[in-house]
């Protein structure tokens, strides 16, 4: 089958339809892991889709699945490592490993373990899972691009709630002390965490000032609007000599009525029916 | 090899004391001079890591995170990620508890290339006190996956192994002693990863040891000696991979073993030593360093003798070997 790519559509709205349906199919990929293996994080799986689907299927990774530890590559760190589903099926849908072999999602000795593996899969750049570890690797990796003369660029996905962690503002200190302007932090603001809204957890507001304070520039985007996704990640640094920050707002869930904006879908397990069900919400259907 | 110790001490009665960390930084340079990769990493920690003259010479090449260790390890995976071989300089009490989850996953489970050099490590910091010792690292660093873990017992071998490390592939631990120590090995000594170095052979007693201890097991044996016992001495800077054919053929050869290290003995290299002889060949041995305790207040030296961690601890184990086993 002939798909046609990003690059092959010249026209915004084919590219908007196109990637809704990258990223649909990514929601899809990534409840049919979950349910396969019983395990997964289907509410972050779902609010990332879309950033997934931009960075990877949208071409704004300058990244080679021929040639996966290319040193010229931009790196990405899903730093929110629980929703490897969606990020696997990214990867895989960008061609870093075969999409047979997403059916293997956490079997024993799947190279797709729970968290992502830089050591097992290609495409995979840090060890995540444990949060608040991705900010400061991402700093690491912008300082290598400074040290070494090269263009590379940065992008490290974060939970709202894993800016909980206090490693993450430890990086972000050092990130506007060095004026890392090749690293981009994109934040899934999906409002919730594993047990409740973080508001009524830990508050995150006002988080775009927060950032700011940071030293970053900072921009708040429709996270779940491909094109606006697009438009600002290929537009980056935001301002010369500053981290950028791009706060994209989502929805926990999104896509599937029954797990919007549920606490309880933080890490639900779809029923065959319930797969089913989204399925024809999404309008996609999983080849593997 | 032997031990160029007893020379320096025909020389002069009072043997120089050097401070390893000056080995290391002067290492360092040598190494950033050649090799384009090797980078530093450090937290506020300018003059406790001795950084002055690497910042000044490659301004370029080194980072200050702040003080914020969590972040320096995930940098360190970062850098190397992009390519470079970056050395994380800190005093060890900070690096390695702090940042304990960066390095079990950011070093050692991702088997990053990237280098601590923990600094002043054991209770150098003597009268700080146990928020500043470092006594638990050797016990940590030592059960993770991928992980090299290195004491080195001089000035001479701190900078062999530092040259090493530039070769070496992987994660690693390097603990960098702060306290004076005298030089055990001659200048053209190479460091072999994974073995135990023979400073003085014998076939009564085996005192191991790492770190500036090392130089005290060289006393004990002189001491041991005059009392009519032959003490082999091993230099057991390789924590991890620890050499298990020199710990049997010691067990073999020898009534028994006695461990000295500047650390908890439980976990670290006494602990290492007791699992080895535990599996493979049952043998006596005493395991000097901290016991299951936080330690007084005391300058480093006077801890050191407090817990029996001196030449004259490891001559009066040693003693109870050989008395044991006769």
């Amino acid at each position: 089958m002939n798909e046609p790519r990003f690059e092959d559509l010249t026209k915004l709205q084919e590219r908007k339809g196109w990637l809704n349906s990258q990223a649909n199919w990514i929601r899809l990929s990534a409840m049919t892991m979950t349910h396969h293996s019983g395990l997964g994080h289907t509410g972050g799986d779902l609010s990332s889709a879309d950033i997934l689907a931009t960075l990877y299927l949208g071409q704004v990774l300058r990244v080679n699945p021929a040639e996966p530890a290319s040193p010229q590559r931009d790196r990405f760190v899903m730093s929110k490592g629980h929703c490897s589903g969606a990020f696997y099926s990214a990867l895989a849908k960008r061609g870093f490993f075969p999409l047979e072999q997403l059916k293997t999602f956490m079997d024993p000795l799947s190279m797709l373990n729970g968290h992502p593996d830089r050591n097992k899969l290609p495409g995979v750049e840090a060890n995540t899972g444990p949060l608040g570890h991705g900010l400061p690797i991402g700093v690491g990796m912008a300082l290598a691009a400074r040290m070494r003369n090269e263009s590379w660029r940065v992008f490290v996905l974060v939970g709202d709630g894993e800016l909980q962690e206090g490693s993450n503002w430890e990086a972000a200190m050092c990130s506007q002390q060095y004026k890392l302007d090749n690293l981009v932090v994109i934040v899934d603001r999906n409002r919730l965490q594993q047990g409740d809204f973080t508001e009524n957890t830990i508050c995150m507001e006002p988080l775009a000032d927060r950032w700011t304070a940071f030293g970053f520039a900072v921009k708040e985007v429709d996270g779940h609007d491909h094109l606006a996704l697009f438009e600002a990640f290929s537009a980056v640094p935001i301002e010369k000599g500053k981290p950028s920050c791009f706060i994209a707002r989502t929805t926990k869930g999104k896509g599937v009525s029954f797990a919007e904006n549920k606490p309880a879908w933080h890490h639900g397990v779809p029923t065959k029916e319930q797969l089913e069900q989204a399925a024809l919400e999404l309008g996609v259907e999983v080849e593997w | 090899m032997v031990s160029s110790l007893t020379l320096e001490k025909d020389q002069s009665q009072k043997p120089q004391l050097f401070d390893c960390r000056d080995a290391y930084a002067k290492a360092l340079e040598e190494m950033a001079a050649r090799d384009s990769r090797v980078c530093v990493v450090i937290n506020d920690s300018l003059s406790s890591a001795k950084m002055k003259d690497f910042k000044a010479r490659y301004p370029d090449r080194f980072v200050n995170v702040g003080i914020a260790e969590q972040s320096m390890v995930g940098v360190g995976n970062g850098l190397a990620n992009g390519g470079m071989v970056p050395y994380l300089c800190g005093a060890s009490c900070f690096l390695t508890a702090r940042a304990m989850e960066q390095v079990k996953v950011d070093m050692a489970y991702s088997n990053a290339n990237v280098r601590i050099c923990g600094m002043s490590p054991g209770m150098a910091y003597g009268q700080l006190g146990p928020t500043h010792h470092s006594i638990e690292d050797l016990a940590w660093m030592r059960v993770l996956p991928n992980l090299t873990v290195i004491v080195p017992a001089d000035p001479i071998e701190t900078a062999a192994v530092m040259r090493f490390s530039l070769e070496y592939v992987g994660p690693m631990y390097l603990r960098i002693a702060r306290a004076p120590v005298q030089k055990v090995h001659s200048e053209d000594y190479e460091f072999k990863l994974g073995q135990a170095v023979v400073l003085r052979e014998g076939k009564d007693v085996t005192l191991m040891a790492n770190g500036i201890l090392v130089a005290r097991a060289l006393d004990a044996a002189e001491m041991l000696a005059k009392k009519g016992v032959d003490a082999r001495v091993l230099n057991m800077s390789c924590v991890k991979p620890i050499d298990r054919k020199a710990i049997v053929k010691a067990a073999r050869e020898t009534r028994g073993i006695v461990t000295a290290e500047e650390a908890l003995a439980a976990g670290g290299l006494g602990g290492a030593v007791a699992e080895v002889l535990a599996l493979e060949y049952p043998a006596p041995m005493r395991m000097l360093g901290m016991p299951d305790t936080f330690a007084p207040t005391g300058t480093a030296e006077f801890l050191l003798d407090h817990f029996g961690i001196s030449a004259k601890g490891m001559e009066k184990a040693a003693l109870e070997l050989v008395q044991h086993e006769g």
